[in-house]
């Protein structure tokens, strides 16, 4: 009985119980799919295209593996920071949630840095112009970066609306679940972005 | 009684009703501003043609110069790809979808907005071109190098490469959109199996849409880069490989085809069952058949590349995909025929062009596994049989399921029937004009006219055909003004169809013409795949569009329907967007102004209570 008057409260009665904007942003993330999948194709492609300049050796692996760690722990700061939510314990969510966007930003940090240094450097400096490593690897990964940040910022205004009177104990989470769907997918990106490029 | 809520602009003015239409989030109308746009924009596409027959009817004509002939044709076919017959088909999804599976609304109304908005400003700065310095020449498909900084200075290419990006993200938000709707805002009992084609064949579009469209917009981000960031991913001086864009825009580009036909199935596969009152033959069949030809059309993309050279066992693999589409297409046919046969046939206009949209497709289906033998392609590769194929399958197939759409459902929509003897007189015209157009060029290319040249010496032997052609194009054109003119007049004067002029078993024939802004006084419940048929027949299933009163008991009385309100960040939205892309060709200012449009109307929607 509670159920029902639960889903008719609810704006969105849907065919398959699903809640619409979690529908959408799962067709969303697939549509993503193809576009870091071409990027990535074309960085493969291109993977030892470096016309004698600088390629894959110049990846800073040390650097890169802390701020992949950094990165694929947010995931689990973000699951933990719905659950604290779902569990309206919104202190805790909203500690998580900050941490999640924090550990972004050390993320977001460390590329900046990389990306510096490698235009920078005075011996072999790496810029898109330089070879088409240096082009593909500044577009896949700048791509990436692009959409941590607009992660980060997500997360932000989630934290702030969580501050505004949402996502209170008994409250509809889809705001914080959206977002982790959109993190947890960026993370996955990057897993294949490091494997791929840096790794192998 | 059904009362409505919502915060309406006041429509006794003039202000008051534009504003209205701006800030309408209602499917019905933004499926009219779809519609009215993308037959202007059908009207544009199809003037340039008009300019390049014109050219074409004689040899060693000068009427437009060569420099503007390749404006023509490369602006001809993306202005009839992207902003004539894919809003099209849009305008039909926003129609029907809704409509056809007993919802009040789609998912996501606001976003819903925005897609056309985008669309519309996106078409403009395409043909701002026209006014700025010369419009994108490099073909529709816009093949590396001939786009690069080197032979292309100007930025005619950089308003093709942003105005595709642009209606990109225009159709992946629509087909996000359509997925979500249909997938999960179905009235109790329209399960997936009991759905109009039209609407399978919508879902099926909107997944193409989103899978397809993703490498093209990386193909325009790296030809981007290599235009404003000097990169070379195209451009083999600097390691870069031409063939890559190929790839890229052909593993969208094929799907892109069935993305311009499905939906012209879909209707097909709706009049047919109604002109011949029996439901569609092999229904299921026609279903899953359309998802094969989606899944295939995913792994022939190569068929476009046969002389490129990738080799005896990547044409064979293409070919032998390609052949391998013919299937579940043939499939298709014979359902449709299956369908009318036997049935009792009542021979109205939407029928015709159903009937002829079948025929016309099955030409340039022949033509079309003709070409995918790469022995043959090898020899008309850029030739005008090319020419002719595309246009049996777009025109003959697209088109005439559009327009045969348009005569269907116009009654649904305004509440009155377009005149039957003019649209018999448009059907005949268009039939006839479009073949002498296009059968033609058949010819031309086997005796070796290639395509996009701008003029031809008198003594090949093509000057016949040439001039066959364009007087057929010019009754393409006559055909289309009697459209015009009865569309026009039918809206004022028509003569009243009522709620049900066709006899029609699908749910939009079961509510008022034009239907009210909240679609269903009470939402439907559906237990047959004809729940109109079986209301008025009582055969079947019984009480098949009863209301939901499966929660009756509470409240009946006075069922308050809560439709979405009015938001005008759609089109603010939309215009940032447009404004940043001014801001890559014309002044960096607009960059900024464009991003502050952008964010504030950003946080406008997210501040602004949806419903």
């Amino acid at each position: 009985m509670s159920a029902e008057a639960h889903a008719h409260h609810e704006e969105h009665h849907s065919s398959t119980g699903l809640d619409n904007r979690k529908l959408g942003m799962w067709a969303f993330l697939g549509s993503e799919t193809m576009f870091f999948g071409s990027l990535l194709l074309v960085m493969l492609i291109n993977k030892h295209n470096t016309l004698g300049g600088p390629g894959q050796e110049i990846l800073d692996l040390a650097l890169t593996s802390v701020t992949t760690f950094v990165l694929l722990t947010s995931s689990l700061s973000m699951v933990l920071s719905l659950a604290a939510f779902r569990n309206g314990n919104l202190r805790w969510g909203r500690i998580w949630l900050g941490l999640v966007a924090v550990m972004g930003l050390v993320f977001l940090g460390g590329q900046v840095y990389e990306f510096t240094e490698f235009v920078t450097h005075h011996d072999h400096p790496l810029t898109p112009s330089t070879n088409l490593f240096g082009a593909s690897f500044f577009a896949l990964v700048g791509f990436h970066g692009a959409h941590v940040a607009i992660g980060v910022l997500w997360l932000g205004t989630a934290l702030v609306y969580s501050f505004r009177g949402r996502f209170q104990p008994g409250g509809d989470m889809w705001g914080i679940e959206l977002v982790g769907l959109y993190w947890h997918f960026v993370d996955l990106v990057w897993v294949a972005i490091f494997t791929l490029i840096y790794l192998i | 009684m059904a009362t409505v809520t919502t915060t309406a602009p006041d429509t006794r003015t003039f202000a008051g009703t534009a504003w209205s239409w701006i800030t309408t989030v209602d499917h019905k109308r933004i499926a009219v501003l779809y519609l009215v746009t993308a037959l202007g924009f059908f009207a544009l596409g199809g003037i340039e043609a008009l300019l390049m027959r014109l050219q074409l009817a004689r040899p060693d004509t000068d009427l437009v110069s060569a420099e503007r002939f390749t404006e023509l044709f490369t602006m001809h076919g993306t202005t009839m790809v992207f902003l004539a017959l894919m809003p099209l088909s849009a305008a039909f999804f926003n129609l029907l979808v809704p409509l056809m599976i007993g919802a009040r609304d789609v998912a996501f109304p606001r976003l819903n907005a925005l897609s056309y908005w985008i669309y519309l400003f996106g078409g403009i700065f395409m043909n701002i071109s026209f006014l700025a310095g010369g419009a994108p020449n490099a073909g529709w498909f816009g093949y590396a190098p001939l786009t690069a900084t080197q032979f292309e200075a100007t930025h005619a290419i950089d308003f093709w490469a942003l105005g595709l990006q642009i209606l990109g993200v225009s159709s992946i938000l629509a087909s996000i959109n359509f997925i979500v709707t249909i997938i999960n805002m179905r009235a109790p009992g329209m399960t997936l199996n009991r759905m109009p084609m039209f609407v399978w064949m919508s879902l099926i579009t909107a997944f193409l849409i989103i899978f397809a469209f993703p490498a093209i917009t990386i193909g325009l981000v790296l030809l981007l880069f290599d235009r404003y960031l000097s990169t070379s991913f195209f451009l083999p001086a600097g390691g870069g490989d031409p063939v890559l864009w190929q790839h890229l825009f052909w593993v969208f580009g094929h799907p892109e085809v069935y993305i311009l036909i499905l939906p012209a199935m879909g209707i097909v596969s709706d009049i047919l069952p109604t002109a011949a009152r029996k439901p569609l033959f092999g229904y299921p069949v026609v279903a899953y058949s359309g998802a094969a030809i989606a899944l295939v059309g995913f792994g022939v993309w190569t068929h476009h590349m046969f002389t490129v050279g990738l080799g005896p066992i990547a044409d064979t693999a293409f070919a032998i995909s390609t052949m391998a589409i013919a299937v579940p297409t043939g499939v298709k046919i014979f359902n449709w025929m299956a369908t009318l046969y036997g049935g009792s046939i009542s021979i109205k206009t939407p029928l015709l062009f159903a009937v002829g949209m079948v025929a016309m497709f099955i030409i340039g289906g022949l033509s079309g596994v003709m070409l995918g033998s790469p022995p043959i392609d090898a020899q008309v590769q850029d030739t005008y049989f090319v020419v002719a194929h595309l246009h049996y399958v777009l025109f003959g197939g697209t088109v005439l399921g559009l327009f045969g759409g348009i005569y269907y459902w116009f009654p649904k929509f305004t509440g009155r029937l377009m005149h039957e003897g003019w649209g018999k007189v448009h059907w005949a015209l268009m039939l006839i004009g479009f073949n002498l157009t296009f059968l033609p060029q058949h010819l031309l290319g086997i005796d070796g006219m290639p395509r996009r040249v701008h003029t031809y010496p008198a003594d090949q032997g093509f000057e016949l055909w040439n001039l066959l052609s364009t007087i057929g194009s010019f009754a393409i054109a006559a055909s289309l003004l009697i459209f015009a003119v009865n569309a026009l007049v039918s809206i004022r004067r028509g003569q009243p169809s009522g709620n049900d002029p066709w006899d029609g078993g699908t749910l939009e024939w079961t509510i008022p013409s034009p239907p009210p802004v909240y679609n269903f006084a009470q939402i439907p419940v559906v237990d047959g795949r004809y729940p109109a048929w079986d209301a008025k027949r009582g055969g079947g299933h019984t009480g098949a569009v009863a209301a939901a009163t499966a929660h009756g008991d509470e409240d009946e009385d006075e069922p308050d329907i809560h439709m979405p309100n009015p938001s005008y960040w759609p089109i603010v939205l939309a215009a940032g967007m447009v404004i940043m892309a001014c801001g890559l060709i014309f002044h960096q200012v607009f960059i900024l102004l464009g991003a502050v449009l952008f964010g504030v109307s950003l946080l406008g929607w997210i501040e602004e209570p949806a419903a």
